[in-house]
């Protein structure tokens, strides 16, 4: 899905990188723990689908070679951050719908989930519990 | 009598300054790191794969420890990234690398970590990984990718 048809389904706006308006993404992960992008994404070119606003996240967008980031609940970064992504080429987008919402709509018009990485983490006895 | 092999050839060494807490800039030596690596060339794989690695582990120094260095050694055959800080030290390592064991706070955690994957994931992207710690010296993880490996 190109960014730009991306940004006109969800009435999101460009923060920046409005240039890549013509970028596909083919994959989206969905996340606001960074740690889970790390260790679960493992192609290039994924749109990031994030509540979280820190310069981390581009951070983790940039080394994960990221197509975009698409900031959810009408959050909005800094201006540092904003600037970073610009000179990283980054393209930001940001809308006001939640993450379930903007989810649902992007699967609806075909984008399709980030394939995920066969992690030991999927432990036979379940999800990974907090250690006593 | 057979010579011993030559040492592979250093090709690049970096060494970076991480500083505990500071969260403006947690992350941009993973960012240098990868740049480097993109100009020697190296495999998306091999470039991802250290990147991930080297931003859980200055993700840790940022948040766990007093800081440290982080150096970047590449050589004909690996990349070894080398994280060294100046304590507190993990007192049980085991204990640390299990999936889901966290001790991050919440300020941690409201910045999307804490989830207990970092070690997990580090060793995973690894070909060679080994963390060595002392209560009150402090924390050193080496983690090597080789080169022309197959990767799994
Ligand atoms: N450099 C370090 N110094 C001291 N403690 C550390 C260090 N790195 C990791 N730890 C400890 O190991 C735990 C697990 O680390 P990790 O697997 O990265 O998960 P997380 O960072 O999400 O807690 C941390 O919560 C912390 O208690
Ligand atoms: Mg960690």
């Amino acid at each position: 899905m190109k960014l730009a048809d991306l940004a006109g389904l969800l009435g999101a706006e460009f923060v920046t990188g409005a240039e890549h308006a013509e970028r596909e993404v083919t994959r989206a992960f969905a996340a606001d723990l960074l740690s889970d992008v790390l260790a679960m994404v493992q192609e290039e070119g994924v749109l990031l689908i994030t509540g979280m606003t820190t310069p981390q996240v581009v951070r983790v967008a940039e080394v994960m070679n990221m197509g975009a980031v698409l900031f959810v609940r009408g959050k909005y970064p800094t201006q540092a951050t904003v600037e970073y992504a610009a000179g990283a080429g980054i393209p930001l987008l940001a809308a006001s719908r939640d993450m379930y919402e903007t989810c649902g709509l992007l699967y609806q018009a075909g984008l399709r989930p980030a394939k995920r990485k066969g992690f030991r983490l999927d432990l036979p006895s379940g999800p990974a519990r907090p250690a006593a | 009598m057979t010579s011993p092999q030559a040492p592979p050839a250093l090709r690049l060494r970096r060494i970076y300054e991480v500083a505990p807490r500071d969260l403006d800039r947690a992350g941009t030596v993973s960012t240098e790191v990868r740049r480097e690596l993109l100009a020697l060339g190296m495999s998306p794989d091999v470039v991802r794969r250290a990147s991930v690695v080297c931003f859980e582990g200055e993700m840790n120094m940022v948040l766990y420890s007093e800081g440290g260095r982080i150096i970047l050694l590449v050589k004909e055959d690996r990349v070894e990234l080398l994280f060294s800080d100046r304590g507190p030290g993990i007192a049980d390592v085991d204990l640390a690398s299990q999936p889901g064991y966290s001790t991050a706070p919440d300020w941690a955690r409201e910045l999307g970590f804490g989830a207990g994957l970092g070690i997990t994931n580090m060793e995973q992207n690894s070909d060679l990984f080994k963390i060595r710690s002392r209560v009150g010296k402090g924390t050193v993880v080496r983690a090597t990718i080789l080169l022309g490996v197959p990767f799994f």
